[in-house]
């Protein structure tokens, strides 16, 4: 075991490790950060997407080893302190991008670091880019949208959610 | 103008805000206190004696708490199946032993020898490695038809074959089936595959199982989408623990789609195994163990034909199919290709002679059961498949073919033993074709020629069952449930409502959904109303959420409940109001005496019944909460029609999806934008089937497609935006909301509409293609072009 020290949506936060403990089990189990999923054990779903110093990364695919002294960022750090669901978070809610609520937090992620990239991503390049994410809800007509609408686009000629 | 309250409005969805914040609540971020953890040794082989377990190195291995095996589970009960199918002898269906853990043999690769308990998850899985089985390998059976041939390999040595049952439906109806096509005018016959699919919610199924010494009570929290049906056949099948010791919670389940009905060995082991070692024990599947563990679904091969007189009329139909159990019988695995495949093959028309046989098989296969649609995509695929190659045949427009056989009256009985309440066919129709633009299909499919692409259009009908019931009538078709729904309907003294619902959750919505019907009910805020779900100690014995039935069966219920609550508000308001309750109107939350300006608010009532000081007493008890248990008379009948054009690269093969429409009969609906999100989840499954999906097993019973390298999930960029509509709506007759469910719709109405695009598409290239088995891979499409 060794200890691993990060910060993790700004706060610090410290636990001990295996050296093959995979980030993800280290945020959920260690560290209590249960809103990163796991969904597969081939690095495909994108359930686990959480940003390591300001960049999207498969969780899973990341030891926490690999992540002493990193700035983690998760869901639970995406909203206001006060509970304010940030634009992209709200725009999901509007949109009805999320069913069972599963593949959402590597959506929302993925979302953001996508926007930070290309903030008017078109239709294709969303659909491209979440390549990555896989919603078993299969919602992907109202996530798609709702990422356009949080990249401030207007979506109302998209046939209703 | 939209409504923004009540039935028929889209208020977003509450359940929202703690998954988008990371605050949700499954099963796996459950930790207990000096919790366990469980890792399963599956057989890698998929038919193998078991000559021994050496466990003696594994257990002494770090952290290892305990090693059980079969031997540990002689005397438990085995997994029980919850239906029983009689054969077309009168027989019953052949039923194997399901132990928990494999008792002599394992049966397919993934079926669990041995469960190592330890301390750590990491410590569980390295001492399984350490454990040395003496295995020997036997013939697998693997291919269906195979299986039942004279002298195949036994899956189960105890059963005569491998032939679970032959179901013949209606059996009666066959001689004159018989001499319908002996007579016909036109015959069309095709043989298709229904590809065995995986589920793939993208949560695992997580079990954690807890035992209180002091009372002795048991407590298992699972991935189930019916923790009251687990708990009855957990506790009194497997365990021998009654009701009131066990207590079962699903608390947020990512996602179901059928596969989380089932009652799995992994929850009897954790629940079991917490009350052995007195210590709660966790068992979280990984997906690669899912794909081996969970229920598949689908599995059929079957052989379809349909008669047609010299009008283009349907005279008859018959299906011969074998549908594949797996190597055990799954909870609800064998009324799946019965009662839910059978009884759909009448589709939208009204064929007179209907004969369904179906043989259900058992292979050294993960066990079969439902996934979304469960039967009726089935029915659907090889009916409008069917259709649309004899109207080919025929050189006569689908749509009109179809048209021409619509069944146009209400109620409708069919020759497959169901009777259709309501339904406008023509009018879901016509909406597709408004909404899919058909009339503008040649100028798109020019403009894809000049793009060097081949465009094709799909069209297809569906029929679908939903909330099946009424009890005593599937209690004679073979169920061993009932399946009413519950609700108990709690009314706190400042007003404010608790619905505790027997339905249940994964993604549904009906922490939204459900308090938009009694804002509508009662007239008041939806915030007022709140829903309680997915734990047996907190909510009435109820069976779940599966084949579309919440809103139907479960919020009808609580309709049922909600009016109890309203007589009986009613009666209060009289006496405080002193009035006859036959003159006490509500409304926007008002008591009012009708013809007078005497009223009383909702609070004021509610109130007066927890503080009864000026109160009937002498004729009804203070307080205001009432259950109502549902069991509806009939199934409903969603309907609709469905428009998919696809565009196939010549060079390589490659279909994708250009368009896709939806016309859906729902019925009344409580909240579009979920609905809506219904029917965009289910067209992506089917499209995922119709062009992705396949569970391929090779001949010695190895799962190829065993993790999302190789099982091709649909992803965004393999899907449009739909067109999807549900203004056509003929209200179900028989629930008190109207209501016939809208989950599986998409699931069973696509796929016939891709593959009738892609047939389309080739013989606009002039290829004398009728039919190309599912999934349309590139490879699949590319050859049939080059055969
Ligand atoms: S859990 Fe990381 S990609 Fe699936
Ligand atoms: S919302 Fe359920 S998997 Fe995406």
């Amino acid at each position: 075991m060794t200890k691993v020290s990060m910060t993790v949506n700004g706060k610090a936060a410290s636990g001990d490790a295996e050296g093959r403990t995979l980030l993800s089990s280290f945020l959920r189990e260690e560290l209590g950060f249960t809103g990163t999923h796991v969904g597969c054990d081939t690095s495909q779903c994108g359930a686990c997407v959480v940003h390591v110093n300001g960049v999207a990364v498969k969780s899973c695919t990341m030891l926490a080893v690999e992540a002493e002294g990193a700035e983690v960022a998760t869901i639970e750090g995406q909203a206001a302190p006060d509970g304010t669901l940030n634009t992209i978070q709200q725009a999901f809610q509007d949109h009805h991008g999320l069913q069972c609520g599963f593949c959402t937090p590597g959506m929302v992620m993925s979302t953001a670091a996508l926007l930070k990239e290309n903030p008017k991503p078109s239709e294709q390049e969303i659909r491209e880019y979440l390549e990555g994410n896989i919603c078993r809800c299969t919602g992907y007509h109202n996530i798609v949208k709702a990422i356009m609408a949080a990249s401030g686009q207007d979506v109302s000629a998209i046939a209703a959610e | 103008m939209p409504k923004d309250t009540g039935i028929g409005a889209s208020p977003k969805r509450r359940e929202d805000v703690r998954f988008l914040t990371g605050t949700g609540n499954y099963t796996d971020d459950i930790n207990l206190n000096g919790q366990a953890y469980v890792h399963f040794l599956r057989s890698d082989m998929a038919h193998a004696r078991i000559n021994s377990i050496d466990t003696a190195a594994a257990s002494a291995m770090p952290g290892v708490v305990r090693i059980f095996t079969g031997a540990d589970f002689e005397g438990v009960g085995g997994i029980p199946c919850g239906w029983q199918i009689t054969d077309k002898h009168g027989e019953a269906m052949q039923e194997p032993a399901h132990p928990v853990l494999a008792q002599g043999k394992a049966r397919y690769v993934g079926d669990a020898i041995a469960a190592v308990v330890a301390d750590t998850a990491e410590q569980a899985r390295d001492a399984a490695e350490a454990i040395e089985l003496d295995m020997e390998e036997l013939p697998a059976v693997i291919d269906m038809k195979a299986a039942v041939q004279e002298g195949a390999t036994k899956v189960h040595d105890d059963l005569t074959s491998n032939l679970c049952y032959d179901w013949g439906f209606v059996e009666e109806n066959k001689p004159a089936v018989e001499e319908a096509f002996a007579n016909a005018a036109h015959v069309t016959t095709l043989e298709l595959v229904n590809n065995r699919l995986v589920a793939n919610p993208m949560e695992p199924r997580v079990a954690v199982g807890d035992f209180n010494r002091a009372t002795g009570d048991s407590t298992l929290y699972t991935t189930s989408q019916n923790p009251h049906v687990i708990r009855l056949l957990m506790g009194a099948f497997v365990l021998g623990i009654p009701e009131h010791k066990l207590r079962v919670i699903a608390p947020d389940v990512g996602g179901g789609f059928g596969t989380k009905i089932f009652h799995y060995a992994e929850e009897a082991f954790c629940t079991f195994a917490a009350k052995a070692l007195n210590r709660a024990v966790k068992w979280t599947s990984s997906r690669s163990e899912a794909f081996i563990s969970d229920a598949h679904g689908r599995d059929h091969v079957s052989t379809i034909q349909l008669a047609l007189d010299a009008d283009n009329n349907f005279t008859a139909l018959r299906t011969d199919t074998y549908a594949n159990m797996g190597a055990y019988l799954s909870t609800f695995a064998p009324s799946v290709p019965t009662w839910l495949h059978g009884t759909l093959m009448a589709g939208n028309y009204k064929t007179p002679l209907i004969y369904v046989n179906v043989k259900a098989v058992f292979t050294n296969t993960v066990p079969v059961d439902a996934y979304r649609g469960a039967g009726r995509p089935e029915a659907t695929y090889q009916l409008e498949r069917v259709i649309d190659k004899a109207a080919r045949e025929l050189g006569v427009d689908p749509v009109a073919l179809r048209r021409q056989n619509f069944i146009t009256e209400f109620p409708y009985a069919t020759p497959v033993a169901v009777e259709y309440d309501t339904g406008d066919y023509n009018a879901t129709m016509d909406k597709l074709e408004e909404i899919a633009d058909i009339s503008g299909f040649a100028a798109r499919r020019a403009a894809s020629e000049a793009k060097g692409k081949v465009r094709g259009l799909g069209v297809n009908c569906y029929i679908e069952a939903c909330g099946i019931a009424p009890s005593n009538l599937v209690g004679q078709l073979g169920a061993r449930a009932g399946l009413y729904e519950s609700a108990t309907v709690r009314v706190n003294a400042t007003g404010g409502l608790v619905v505790m619902t027997g339905s249940h959750s994964h993604g549904q919505g009906h922490e939204t959904s459900f308090p938009q019907v009694i804002a509508e009910m009662i007239g008041i805020d939806e915030s007022m109303v709140e829903i309680v779900h997915g734990d047996t100690a907190n909510t009435p014995m109820g069976m779940g959420t599966y084949g579309s039935r919440s809103l139907a069966v479960g919020g009808s219920a609580m309709v049922r409940a909600t009016e109890k609550i309203i007589a009986k508000a009613k009666k209060i308001a009289a006496h405080i109001l002193e009035a006859s309750d036959a003159d006490i109107e509500l409304k926007d939350g008002q008591f009012s005496v009708a013809g007078t300006d005497k009223s009383l608010a909702w609070g004021d009532v509610t109130l007066a019944a927890y503080v009864p000081h000026n109160y009937p007493l002498e004729d009804i008890e203070p307080g205001l909460e009432e259950t109502a248990f549902y069991d509806p008379a009939n199934f409903t009948y969603p309907s609709g029609a469905y428009a998919c054009e696809v565009e196939l690269d010549p060079e390589t093969g490659k279909v994708s999806i250009e368009r896709f429409a939806a016309a859906d009969d729902f019925g009344n609906v409580v909240n579009p934008m979920i609905v809506e999100g219904q029917v965009h989840g289910g067209i992506g499954q089917g499209i995922g089937q119709a062009l992705l999906e396949a569970a391929v097993y090779n001949d010695e019973g190895q799962l190829l497609s065993a993790s999302y390298m190789d099982y091709a999930m649909p992803r965004a960029d393999d899907l449009p935006f739909y067109q999807v509509d549900h203004s056509c709506q003929t209200p179900c007759t028989h629930n008190p909301l109207g209501v016939k469910g809208c989950g599986e719709a998409g699931a069973i109405g696509s796929p016939p509409a891709v593959v009738n695009a892609v047939v389309d598409a080739l013989q606009s290239m002039g290829k004398d293609i009728t039919h190309v088995d599912m999934p349309l891979s590139p490879a699949r499409v590319w050859s049939a072009m080059h055969e």
